[in-house]
């Protein structure tokens, strides 16, 4: 089964840090993680996580200054993203990989019919006519499930669920091999995020496309994806397929993670929440970068840095405790 | 049972637009008992936030009662208001927005007890500033800080230290947690619980939140387009939701969990909108089971089983 797999995205060892006035902010370090085709990987993290950093150095749109790629190797069907020229990567983004905002509201713009920006893209990769281009935008819109008729309408006259399908319209335009979400539906009230996510589950099935998700919510990674990586504080701490991080979590901050989210269905109402708060970037803890807030953190943790530890095939932990040679508390308990 | 602290009769709240009369809040009815939190869950435009502003006379009611302890907020004069005042608190979504750039924390802690004009001398503000900050856990140190210099949490523990400044009975809690990371969530409503506990105070807590709401509340109230859909215990609404709509959004939660199968409803189309709303059931337009009655009857609220309300024609369980 190992030998089957293709990965479509490979990051390996990416560091990103900010330069600013406050000092250098580090975003992401020694980040890695793979997209097989026609899956679904999972970025879990909290604000300052690093999560979207590390996706908009994949599209190459990270604003230098302030930021610095200092290492790492992002590859693209097997080409290094990261040796690209701007003119490469031009026909890439939007054509080979696209991306999806937070927020609707602010990433159409307000002076064009949502049928232009759509064919803005189209006629931007493909040698095609206006009409042609007019054409497939509105059998676009007709695909995310908004009538043809309104293609000729501004995105003020659309609510935020409305305006977010023509955001996955323009990005899906070009048959992308590779969808980048960075929060799709945060914005969104939740009947509306169940329509949406149900929509892009199904273009997600039609056109085989491999999707990274970004989200807080571990109730979306439960339904959408199919590998997970929890970032903290611009690492990952804990990498593994759905079921190995839903059914054997091991890092203490997913544990965290799991414990904070109050049940729906129980009559329990305790919650607890994961003590202190995240670490300034700009001056991170020595050691493991959790060790301050984590409830098994002994000695060790304040001075070594642990690295990966791979505890059942392709499950990965970035903790002391989860190695061997650990003989602290038990993490998993 | 206690007897209740806050009782709404019929509170009803339009606006008028160029295009109509907006129906923000419809002939709202509902008791929140002393020291019991009731939660009120509902969509953006649902008419949640006005329905809260409305209570404490934020906005003025266009109809009905808002009885406070037996007396009615509406019919209070200038004066006797602003004393009231002292009861009544809200804690704001927004912990960036709802404090002032250019107020210190110990400044904007200190404005309500000013403006009451609750302490003579100086040293007696600032020791009560002190006690309020060591309650919602914030650092002596950071009682010269501005708020750009805080993080969400710590921006939500002045907005709720402000709100408990004058020893308020009642607090609306407008989406306090909405806008923070989940673990920080978690620690505002455990603070939150605390408090309550200690001090026997009574909340009206709004969001669009399910987990946060059951978590938190005593009764939960779903509204819809200005009304009031169903409205029971909190255990009671997860278990046996009844309104169609309450349980369209309930199936509509993604859940951290992979074992269960999730039988999903998924409405059609957006919220109508609540400008001149038609006759009929509000909700006839998205559900499921909606029959020619619905679009031309207004169904009323009735007790389905004890203590569990529902406004809705049929028996859709």
């Amino acid at each position: 089964m190992e030998e089957k797999k293709r990965e479509l995205l490979e990051i390996k060892g990416l560091t990103v840090q900010y330069h600013t006035s406050d000092g250098i902010v580090h975003a992401v370090e020694e980040l890695s993680f793979d997209v097989e085709e026609g899956k679904t990987l999972g970025l879990v993290g909290e604000t300052g996580a690093g999560k979207t950093t590390a996706v908009k150095a994949v599209m190459r749109i990270l604003p230098d200054p302030p930021a610095k790629i200092l290492s790492g190797e992002i590859f693209f069907e097997g080409e290094d993203l990261l040796k690209k020229s701007e003119k490469e990567m031009r026909r890439i983004r939007g054509k080979q990989i696209s991306m999806i905002f937070q927020d609707p509201m602010t990433s159409l713009n307000p002076v064009m019919t949502v049928s232009e920006q759509i064919a803005e893209v189209l006629r931007l990769h493909g040698k095609i006519t206006r009409q042609q281009a007019y054409e497939k935008a509105l059998d676009m819109l007709e695909l995310v499930g908004i009538k043809r008729e309104r293609g000729k309408d501004y995105p003020h006259q659309f609510s935020g669920g409305m305006k977010q399908r023509v955001v996955i319209a323009i990005a899906l335009a070009c048959s992308p091999k590779l969808l980048i979400a960075d929060e799709p539906t945060t914005a969104l009230d939740v009947t509306i995020q169940a329509q949406v996510l149900e929509l892009m589950k199904e273009l997600k099935a039609k056109y085989k496309t491999s999707m990274v998700m970004i989200t807080h919510d571990l109730g979306i990674v439960a339904e959408t994806c199919d590998s997970v990586a929890i970032l903290y504080a611009g690492q990952v701490v804990e990498y593994g397929t759905r079921e190995q991080i839903f059914k054997n979590y091991q890092h203490p901050y997913t544990k965290g993670l799991f414990a904070c989210i109050p049940d729906l269905f129980s009559d329990s109402n305790e919650l607890t929440p994961i003590r202190g708060l995240m670490p300034d970037p700009t001056r991170l803890p020595e050691g493991c970068r959790f060790h301050p807030r984590c409830p098994i953190a002994c000695e060790r943790c304040g001075k070594e840095k642990p690295g990966p530890v791979e505890t059942e095939p392709g499950h990965w932990v970035r903790c002391l405790a989860a190695a061997k040679d650990w003989e602290g508390g038990n993490a998993c308990g | 049972m206690a007897e209740a602290l806050l009782s709404v009769r019929h509170a009803k709240k339009y606006f008028q637009t160029k295009n109509g009369l907006l129906h923000a809040v419809d002939d709202v009815s509902l008791d929140i008992q002393k020291g019991t939190t009731l939660g009120l869950v509902g969509e953006s435009g649902c008419g949640k936030s006005t329905f809260g502003r409305v209570v404490l006379r934020l906005l003025e009611a266009t109809g009905g009662e808002i009885l406070f302890d037996g007396v009615d907020i509406r019919k209070l004069n200038k004066k006797e208001l602003r004393k009231m005042r002292n009861r009544l608190q809200i804690v704001f979504q927004d912990p960036y927005a709802s404090l002032d750039g250019r107020k210190s924390v110990f400044e904007s802690i200190a404005e309500p007890l000013i403006v009451q004009k609750v302490f003579a001398d100086r040293l007696a503000l600032e020791d009560r500033v002190y006690e309020l900050m060591e309650t919602v856990g914030l650092a002596e140190r950071l009682a010269n800080a501005y708020p750009h210099e805080l993080d969400g949490g710590r921006r939500q523990r002045v907005g709720i230290a402000r709100a408990l400044a004058l020893n308020p009975e009642f607090l609306v809690l407008d989406e306090p947690v909405s806008a923070l990371d989940v673990s920080i969530q978690a620690q505002i409503l455990n603070l939150l619980q605390e408090l309550q506990r200690k001090m026997g105070l009574t909340y009206l807590f709004i969001s669009h939140d399910l987990s946060v709401v059951k978590h938190i509340s005593d009764r939960i109230a779903v509204m819809y387009l200005g009304k009031i859909v169903e409205l029971a215990d909190y255990r009671e609404i997860f278990k046996r939701p009844f309104h169609p709509y309450t349980q369209a959004l309930l199936s509509a939660v993604p859940l951290p969990d992979i074992e269960t199968e999730k039988n999903r409803i998924l409405l059609e189309g957006d919220v109508p909108s609540p400008i001149d709303p038609k006759p009929g059931c509000r909700f006839a337009g998205r559900c499921r089971f909606c029959t020619e009655a619905c679009r031309s009857e207004e169904p009323v609220f009735r007790e389905i089983s004890k203590g569990h309300f529902c406004r809705c024609l049929l028996d859709c369980r």
